[in-house]
């Protein structure tokens, strides 16, 4: 029996080997996950049980509660400087994943391309196909500090081009883009009349002072914009599974149709507490992303010093909670290194080629992690290099 | 007090046998200016001392523990602090906080028995000339401590690999 060609066409993800491994080995230290190691603010599971226990359990509207998309519209003009209209131009999903999921399937045509970086989040390029559209991965590399340059952009461009997909800062290099860069790939977008997809996941995770900009906010991107976001990096939400997308009407129906069909709402649990970390956030300058924001910080600069003390050589990042160190030099493909250290020295890393061909050479290292693992984390792989 | 003795003592609070080092790489900081930055704070008693949280449940020792509110006449021209201190310096005593409301002093007391500590505050605490009254809570059961909660410790939830 023939099934759906295009899902067929799709390699199963690249991290799944190793998840099946590390179950089978004690002591396990994971520098793999993707996700905060914090648990969700106390205030804002309080504020969900209290939902609860007022029987607060039925649908919402399908795009979500309004005073939840009042809050999303209040925070995005405060905090990036954009307007969107909380009655037409918010969507809540269920994650940001829902809400790339339904953006390409709502605005994609067959044969569609949309240009991604690579690396870049795993879903990105299955999302596009599964949509029916063909995904042109432009390669990013340290040198060009994981960013997508002008030059590469404009001449990834074809009739068939439909929209860019951009996500700074970056899963899986923590690479961020400076407010020049983006205006360039903004020009170029609009000159071409093309769609701008941001996913501005960790847009709140930058350090070292940096301001990571929306694509949205720069001057005339808005109407050629699609913003996707979510509660699950800032906020220590990622089960919850709350995200949102906003955009003008004309680009936001056929998403919300999409979502209204196959989702009809996020959980409304999930929407309140959504609610609660933005209230909370408006009233005490986001003390939770701040304080979130400086122990990242303190553990990415503590990475960064152990990976380049051991020799891997690695590129700086500003945001998200990554490291994408070179592993080039010890003549193993990333595949191989992340299987043999987590066989060898039960220490899990993700391959950068999970994130794309040009994540050849790397492997990806999360600082979410507890210091006392992270320490156990980098001494066995010293042991690991220093045997090779 | 400057960020990097504030960003410090962040630390240490979390963890205060963080290596010199360690706090160094994480601050962006110059290891030189961490040890002299810690040394200033011990110097002037802004760190008083580095001790662990202990959950004594989990231990051999028993003793008791009391909360007593104490109601005293403040003194002229030193106010609460002389007659704090004449309480703070017993051994038994171990926190004394000024409070708001009814009473004055928050005294948090530790006796190895009941007896012991029923006497610290019959022939102690209650006849000192300043005290006109005091009342006395036991404590029961500690369930958090320095921001701790007791108990075993949660196991990290998260899939080991995930996107």
């Amino acid at each position: 029996m023939a099934f759906n060609p295009l899902v067929e066409s799709v390699p199963p993800s690249g991290i799944r080997k190793f998840f099946d491994i590390a179950g089978s080995i004690a002591n396990v230290i994971s520098l793999g996950i993707g996700e905060p190691d914090f648990v969700t603010p106390y205030h804002i599971r309080s504020a969900v049980m209290d939902s609860l226990m007022d029987g607060e359990t039925q649908y919402t509207a399908n795009y979500g509660l309004i005073e939840l998309r009042r809050e999303i519209a209040g925070y995005l003009s405060s905090r990036f400087h954009v307007t969107y209209d909380p009655e037409s131009e918010v969507l809540v999903t269920v994650g940001a994943s829902e809400a790339i999921d339904m953006v390409m399937r709502g605005l994609l045509a067959p044969g569609d391309e949309v240009i991604l970086p690579d690396p870049g989040y795993v879903s990105y390029q299955p999302c596009v196909i599964f949509a029916g559209g063909t995904p042109v991965a432009v390669p990013t590399s340290p040198e060009n500090g994981f960013v997508i340059t002008p030059e590469a952009l404009e001449s990834a461009i074809t009739p068939r081009t439909k929209a860019v997909f951009l996500a700074y800062p970056c899963n899986p290099t923590g690479a961020v883009m400076p407010l020049e860069q983006m205006q360039k790939i903004a020009e170029i977008v609009t000159k071409h009349d093309l769609l701008l997809i941001c996913d501005d996941i960790y847009i709140e995770l930058v350090y070292d002072g940096f301001r990571q900009e929306s694509f949205a906010s720069l001057p005339g991107m808005k109407e050629r914009t699609i913003l996707i976001n979510g509660f699950s990096k800032s906020f220590a939400m990622t089960g919850f599974r709350v995200g949102y997308i906003c955009a003008p009407d004309k680009l936001l129906k056929n998403p919300a149709k999409i979502h209204q069909y196959a989702i009809m709402c996020a959980s409304r649990a999930s929407q309140v507490a959504a609610i609660q970390a933005l209230k909370q956030g408006r009233q005490d300058n986001y003390h939770d992303i701040q304080v979130m924001r400086d122990s990242y910080d303190r553990r990415r600069r503590l990475m960064y010093n152990a990976l380049t003390d051991m020799g891997l050589a690695c590129y700086e990042p500003r945001g998200a909670f990554y490291l994408f160190p070179s592993i080039a030099g010890t003549g193993m493909d990333s595949d191989t290194f992340c299987e043999r250290l987590l066989k060898e020295q039960a220490v899990v890393c993700i391959p950068g080629t999970a994130f794309g061909a040009c994540g050849e050479g790397f492997i990806r290292c999360c600082y979410a992690t507890d210091i006392d693992k992270m320490g156990e984390a980098f001494q066995r792989m010293r042991v690991f290099l220093s045997r090779d | 007090m400057n960020d990097l003795k504030q960003h410090v003592l962040e630390l240490l609070c979390q963890d205060c046998r963080m290596p010199v080092d360690q706090i160094a790489v994480m601050l962006g900081a110059n290891p030189t200016d961490v040890s002299a930055a810690i040394k200033q704070m011990e110097d002037d008693r802004v760190i008083v001392q580095y001790r662990p949280v202990v959950d004594w449940n989990q231990t051999e020792r028993t003793f008791v523990e009391a909360m007593i509110s104490v109601k005293v006449t403040p003194q002229r021209d030193q106010g609460f602090d002389a007659v704090a201190k004449r309480i703070g310096g017993f051994e038994e005593v171990r926190s004394v906080f000024l409070m708001s409301g009814a009473y004055d002093l928050l005294v948090l007391l530790e006796a190895p028995t009941l007896k012991e500590l029923a006497y610290f505050v019959s022939e102690k605490l209650s006849t000192l000339d300043t005290v006109t009254g005091t009342s006395t809570s036991f404590v029961l059961k500690r369930y958090k401590e320095d921001g701790v909660m007791f108990g075993e410790k949660k196991e990290d939830q998260r899939l080991v690999i995930s996107p």
